[in-house]
């Protein structure tokens, strides 16, 4: 029986010693015809200046939510946050007035998407969209912000920049167009960056050069970067924490390393077991059985029990908190040790 | 693992043979009189054998020409030229009767599970439309009862029959997709992307039905996918496409421990490892640049412009498949040699 040891977290908290960025108990539901879907309930993370933390889930854990909602672009409606604070630098954003809000954003916490394609204005040139941020809230001239915009473009690696910034999104292949958009949030030098599934649409190949370029800007530019996606080898490979999401919930929580030696909750273990692996020979997958639950009728208790091979009757009466696990990780299982010496064996 | 052959049929005999097939869209101008100024050079060349219940995957980035591969073996597309035959017969000649024989002994299954059923029909109608066209193959009266025999098959719950699509998961489509290619009792399936679209806890219970699947009727696959990890759990073989041309084909061994085209070289490096551990050992190559357009392909070897190893030889002359002196499996590549130091394999 190992446990795991973790280093401990590198990143350094803000001079006044708070977080740079923190969620408290964040709650966010649909509002539709057929009812109300709770998408976020009660998520709680953290972020320090420097540091990269991972988001992890699937389809309709609610990952992608948490993050527009810390932007503030949460489609309202059908989406309401209940309750909850998302404090920057010590200051709640949700109870911010629109113009404070619209200060940190770009500014101090800018996002990048998936679908670079749709998320570029098809009619307008890459340099022109690019400087329209500095042109808008820098109040840069025209000439400044295209002198600029060519500066951002190298910075992310274009080649050729000063030619191409006449050009439109669609004369552009996917990894240039993600480079674009890493360009654009880059414009106003923000301190945390959101990378939302960046790298999804993209080829094998073209992912480890997008993979590459934000880990370098990172450190270059020394921001703190949230990672959402799906894919477990993605994490493997840029992140320092990891926070794991099922159903709205942060399930597991840990040091990158720890959490991929040693998993302490019974999702996070079924996912990593699950996924057919490179360097592993003649390996039997194994699954989790059933489908994520539906948010409008999220089940009783813990809300992983219907496809848990650990159940037993207090997970289906009682609703797991987080559990510490002594080295800075938590698990919301009610069996979180006894997975964990499960995973380490 | 031997499946209950149900005639005198060898396991490991050739069923399918592809020979140098080539499919060139055309890229026209003009309103009036529109002329051909040029070719898309979507499948270029391509040989290969499939064998009696093997799974053949097919490797390769967006755009290099794997699902008009597909496209074309099922007659979706018909070919500029080449020749494929299924059992000895020609899939491109047929016509008529002798087609439809042929095509049900073929079936495929499509990458998205959301565009691929028909929402106004029922997931009977949608499974048991086969049997409308090929009337023998259920005796009158009997295709419900089939039909709720695939449904069992393919681990579905048979009284779901008057069920629509759109009361099922991804995955569950995807079971319904699979469902309907295997109605007519197919001996080769052609699987484009199968679980691309699905989460990843859902992705392994497809891969473990389609491996089920095959055991149970002894099925042949060619599983195209760009994930090299799930194609290494599937395949037996494996062909890596660039361009329209298969660049490399090996079996799953020769592929992946003993690759010696740089481009497979290149890929199988990119592939994230999920492991935080081989983070800063991985021996990751990086690709410079985007795969060229297929309308118009670099001369000679098509991988020249990304290759690190490209000297003046490989502009002039197109290197063949065939085996190399580093190893006896077919590779086109002039300077075929294996890795020094194969990345934590």
């Amino acid at each position: 029986m190992t446990h795991a040891t973790v280093e401990p977290t590198p990143a350094s908290a803000t001079p006044d010693g708070g977080h740079l960025l923190e969620l408290k108990d964040l709650h966010v539901e649909f509002r539709t015809n057929e009812g109300v879907a709770q998408v976020i309930n009660g998520v709680s993370y953290h972020l320090d200046a420097g540091e990269t933390l991972a988001v992890l889930g699937e389809s309709g854990s609610g990952k992608s939510v948490t993050a527009q909602a810390i932007m503030g672009i949460l489609d309202t409606p059908p989406a309401f946050v209940r309750s909850g604070q998302i404090l920057y630098r010590g200051q709640d954003l949700l109870t911010a007035s629109e113009e404070q809000r619209r200060q940190v954003r770009g500014k101090e916490i800018a996002m990048i998407f998936q679908d670079a394609l749709s998320a570029l204005n098809p009619v307008f040139p890459v340099g022109w969209q690019i400087g329209e941020t500095l042109r808008q809230r820098s109040g840069m001239s025209r000439g400044d912000a295209r002198r600029r915009a060519v500066e951002l473009m190298d910075l992310v690696k274009i080649p050729g920049a000063a030619k191409r910034i006449g050009d439109y999104p669609h004369q552009f292949s996917g990894g240039m167009r993600q480079r674009v958009m890493i360009a654009m949030a880059l414009a106003l030098d923000p301190k945390v960056l959101i990378a939302d599934e960046p790298t999804t649409a993209l080829d094998v190949t073209v992912q480890a050069q997008i993979m590459d370029l934000l880990a370098d800007l990172r450190r270059d530019l020394n921001m703190a970067m949230i990672l959402i996606t799906h894919d477990l080898g993605v994490v493997a490979g840029v992140a320092d924490r990891i926070a794991v999401m099922y159903a709205g919930r942060i399930v597991e929580h840990a040091d990158v390393r720890a959490l991929y030696k040693a998993p302490a909750h019974p999702y996070t273990k079924g996912l990593l077991e699950s996924i057919p692996r490179m360097d592993v020979r003649g390996q039997e997958l194994s699954t989790i059985k059933g489908l994520p639950p539906n948010l409008m009728r999220i089940p009783s208790g813990c809300p992983f029990h219907p496809r848990c091979p650990y159940v037993q009757q207090v997970c289906v009466d009682v609703v797991p908190h987080d559990l510490v696990l002594g080295d800075g990780r938590t698990s919301a299982c009610h069996f979180a040790q006894e997975v964990r010496d499960d995973s380490a064996r | 693992m031997t499946a209950p052959a149900s005639s005198t049929k060898v396991r490991g005999e050739t069923i399918l043979s592809v020979d140098n097939l080539v499919k060139h869209f055309p890229i026209s101008q003009g309103v009036l009189f529109q002329r051909q100024i040029g070719a898309v050079k979507a499948v270029d060349g391509v040989s290969f054998e499939l064998r009696r219940g093997e799974t053949l995957g097919v490797v390769g980035e967006s755009g290099c020409g794997k699902s008009t591969l597909a496209r074309l073996l099922m007659r979706l597309e018909t070919p500029t030229s080449g020749r494929a035959t299924l059992e000895g017969r020609d899939l491109f000649k047929a016509s008529g009767g002798e087609l439809r024989r042929l095509r049900r002994n073929m079936q495929m299954v499509m990458q998205d599970p959301y565009t691929s059923l028909n929402p106004r029909m029922t997931v009977g109608d949608i499974i048991g439309e086969p049997f409308e066209i090929h009337r023998d193959a259920a005796p009158k009266g009997s295709k419900a009862k089939r039909v709720q025999e695939l449904l069992d098959v393919v681990g579905l719950n048979p009284e779901h029959i008057n069920r629509y699509p759109h009361q099922f998961s991804g995955g569950q489509r995807q079971r319904i997709g699979i469902a309907r290619a295997l109605a007519l009792r197919p001996e080769v399936i052609v699987c484009d992307e199968p679980v691309s679209a699905l989460d990843v806890s859902i992705q392994a219970q497809v891969i473990n039905l389609l491996e089920q699947l095959q055991d149970e009727f002894g099925l042949s696959y060619i599983f195209i996918a760009h994930d090299l990890s799930v194609v290494r759990h599937i395949a037996d073989r494996v062909a890596v496409m660039y361009l329209g041309r298969i660049v490399e084909i090996g079996t799953e061994d020769e592929i992946y421990e003993r690759a010696t085209h740089p481009y497979t070289q290149a890929l199988l490096s990119a592939v994230p490892v999920p492991d935080p551990e081989v983070r800063d050992q991985r021996n990751m190559i990086r690709l410079v640049g985007d795969v060229p357009s297929p309308a118009d392909p670099p001369s000679g070897c098509h991988f020249r412009t990304r290759c690190w190893k490209a000297q003046d030889i490989c502009a002039v002359e197109d290197p063949a498949t065939v085996p190399r002196a580093a190893d006896p499996h077919p590779s086109a590549c002039h300077f075929a040699e294996l890795r020094p130091a194969t990345p934590a394999a």
